[in-house]
């Protein structure tokens, strides 16, 4: 497969390693922000690569996983509403809720329908005249224009019964609102490859500036990351941290004017909270007033107060998502928590840590 | 072909002479051979020891680039007794038909079917046919029996041996990949192809050679993931994979990265994975090779005594991971 094959190369793998091994006693924590980082590092055992005091925790960006948990009880319940088809990511299907998941309600019979484009949501709505089609908008900037798209779409074609349950958010808020807590010393950023093709390499500039933290956006396959590891460690040497790119044949420095401007068309920037960390201001998305008819949280206003969420308070993928404890640390990881009976939706997700650490597991 | 009808509906399962017209046209006719009598069983003179597998076939779309789920049903209960060293010699088939199913499809799956079994040198010889309402089955559903003749004794999951060598017959994911684009109609859907097909030359080559073959394994649902995790626990063994022996089509590999999963635990419906004596190893790899299904065969791991009930992975880039089973991933129905 051009431009991914080439990235997992042997030899070349083993010179990157080798530039690597020149760090050796330092001590430096990455953390990779991006779950699909967290699943290529685990799949591609890339740790056993590292110097031994350069240890990767996994950070914030698996989107499924930083949904709260209110957020989640609410889609269920709408999902149960007479005549509602919910549309969703198959990513969502297992997540837990209080008391029941998408998963369960399909085998019930609620008419749950899982989708790889939110264009096919719009597809569903308009086959089905006579149903209300709710589709689950979850992601950060990556896949956010999709849905921008699917909204247009629906708003351009009169879809009245087509809404979308908008749980986007953004990745730059949420960096700086990890850093500012000074919960975990981390000593650099892994970015994520995907988002940034959307906003850019400069919209991370203010965390060298502020937080004095080396920074390099990467890409998803061996050589990728190993190369923004070195950029970072490069970087605490020389202590001159910066925003790097070690992705280039993906990413600018500037956004997707496209995509930017489709979704400051139909999003504006609101309060979200995130599952671990809280209210993050300015991270979420809503949809802009223009649009707010295709919002389901203003055409369910009445249903989502009612909804009770309670989780169970062992879990701990919300320290976990900040990099405070890796997924083992979980006393319930493993034991009660497992990809099939997952309490948390860091076990679930294909993106989560604790299902990455579950399924490529440890070699002593 | 003498019926009227264009589709099967519920009448032709009713036990009439609708039925028997649509058995005679479709499956007595298609299948041709002097077993299938009218009676409620067949007769088989088979010499014992006797191996005995049954399968369910309910993929969707039951048409899919490279097969359809009549020569699955064939290829897959065949595929069954030969992984405890049997010889097929004779199939049942079943059939749970949605009303309203065109009779023309039907009687693609029976040609599919009846071709397959000839090219595994097994026969079918026996049925049923139920007709159900619209939208109590999707379409038709296929239920396979096959008994066979042991020709190897003591072939089983659990008697892998620290030393074997694993032979895989071909790329892995080919099935799923291909049923999954059909499905969804993702990407170029044409551009896989699923590599359904009945393994029987290759076993049984082996088997005549007399390669000391210990355990055998299709890997289909959950692919070599679980498989091998399978025979890891039976046989209380270690594995050790090398991933730059096994093949993955480009295609497939690009289909897998686009759908977030990993071709390790993608179905295949026309591989094998053949745990062997070592010293037997490059002569059973030579004989695999030489089958029209076996060209891209390769020795791809082997079995240990370290680590009991794991499975490990050489990465291409020289790492090291576990391959764990699956966990009941969200997949579409592939087989």
């Amino acid at each position: 497969m051009k431009f991914s094959e080439e990235f997992r190369d042997e030899s070349l793998v083993k010179v990157a390693s080798s530039r690597l091994a020149r760090y050796e006693g330092y001590e430096a924590t990455i953390m990779e922000v991006c779950g699909t980082h967290t699943m290529s590092a685990a799949r591609f055992g890339l740790r056993f690569l590292l110097p031994s005091g350069i240890s990767l925790i996994s950070g914030p960006g698996c989107p499924v996983c930083v949904t709260d948990q209110r957020d989640i009880d609410a889609f269920l319940s709408i999902a149960q509403l007479p005549g509602v088809i919910l549309v969703t990511f198959g990513d969502m299907m297992r997540v837990p809720g209080s008391s029941t998941s998408l998963e369960r309600l399909r085998a019930e019979g609620i008419d749950v329908r899982v989708v790889y484009s939110p264009m096919d949501a719009v597809s569903i709505a308009r086959e089905n005249p006579l149903r209300e089609v709710v589709f689950l908008g979850i992601g950060f900037e990556t896949t956010t224009p999709g849905t921008a798209v699917a909204v247009r779409s629906a708003c351009e074609e009169g879809l009245q019964n087509f809404s979308v349950y908008c749980c986007h958010k953004t990745m730059p808020p949420a960096l700086r609102a990890l850093l500012s807590s000074g919960d975990v010393a981390i000593s650099g950023l892994l970015l994520p490859g995907h988002v940034t093709t959307i906003i850019g390499a400069r919209a991370y500039e203010f965390i060298p500036r502020e937080f004095n933290v080396p920074c390099a956006v990467a890409g998803f396959e061996p050589l990728d990351m190993l190369m923004a590891i070195e950029m970072i460690l490069h970087q605490i040497a020389e202590r001159n941290p910066r925003v790097e790119n070690a992705y280039w044949r993906a990413v600018n420095e500037f956004p997707n004017e496209l995509a930017r401007a489709l979704m400051a068309e139909v999003f504006v920037p609101a309060d979200s909270v995130w599952r671990g960390i809280g209210v993050i201001p300015g991270s979420g998305m809503e949809l802009a007033p223009k649009y707010s008819e295709f919002d389901a949280k203003k055409r369910y206003a009445d249903v989502i107060p009612s909804v009770q969420s309670t989780s169970n308070t062992l879990c701990r993928c919300g320290e976990v998502l900040r990099g405070v404890i890796p997924p083992t640390k979980c006393s319930l990881f493993g034991r009660s928590c497992t990809p099939t009976t997952p309490v948390g939706p860091c076990m679930v997700s294909s993106e989560g840590a604790c299902a990455a650490a579950y399924k490529y597991g440890s070699i002593e | 072909m003498s019926l009227s009808d264009t589709q099967v509906s519920l009448k032709h399962g009713a036990g009439g002479t609708a039925m028997t017209e649509l058995i005679d046209a479709v499956f007595t006719a298609t299948y041709g051979n002097d077993l299938a009598t009218r009676d409620d069983s067949a007769r088989i003179d088979i010499e014992g020891p006797v191996a005995f597998t049954t399968d369910s076939f309910v993929v969707d779309p039951i048409f899919f680039p490279g097969g359809d789920i009549g020569r699955l049903a064939v290829a897959g209960t065949v595929n069954d007794l030969l992984t405890i060293g049997a010889k097929p010699v004779a199939l049942s088939a079943s059939f749970i038909i949605e009303e309203g199913l065109p009779i023309s499809d039907l009687l693609s799956i029976a040609r599919s079917m009846a071709l397959t079994a000839r090219e595994a040198n097994v026969r079918i010889v026996t049925g049923d046919t139920k007709v159900v309402p619209r939208g109590s089955a999707d379409k038709v559903f296929i239920t396979t029996s096959g008994i066979g003749t042991i020709l190897l004794n003591g072939l089983s999951g659990a008697a892998a041996k620290p030393g074997d060598a694993i032979i895989l017959t071909g790329s892995i994911g080919d099935h799923g990949a291909a049923v999954m684009l059909a499905r969804e109609k993702l990407l170029d859907a044409e551009s896989i192809e699923s590599d359904t097909a009945p393994l029987v030359d290759i076993v049984l080559n082996l088997i005549r050679a007399g390669c000391k073959i210990h355990a055998m394994r299709d890997p289909t649902r959950g692919g070599i993931a679980a498989s091998l995790n399978e025979i890891a626990k039976q046989s209380r063994v270690g594995i050790d994979l090398d991933g730059r022996a096994l093949v993955v089509k480009p295609a497939v590999a690009a289909a897998c990265e686009v759908l977030g999963i990993d071709p390790f635990y993608v179905a295949n419906e026309g591989k094998m994975l053949i745990f062997v004596d070592p010293r037997d190893a490059e002569r059973s790899l030579e004989i695999v090779k030489q089958s029209a299904y076996g060209a891209e065969a390769a020795l791809v791991g082997w079995v240990n005594a370290l680590h009991s009930g794991q499975v490990r992975l050489r990465t291409t880039i020289g790492t090291t991971r576990i391959v764990s089973p699956p966990t009941g991933e969200l997949l579409p129905r592939i087989c």
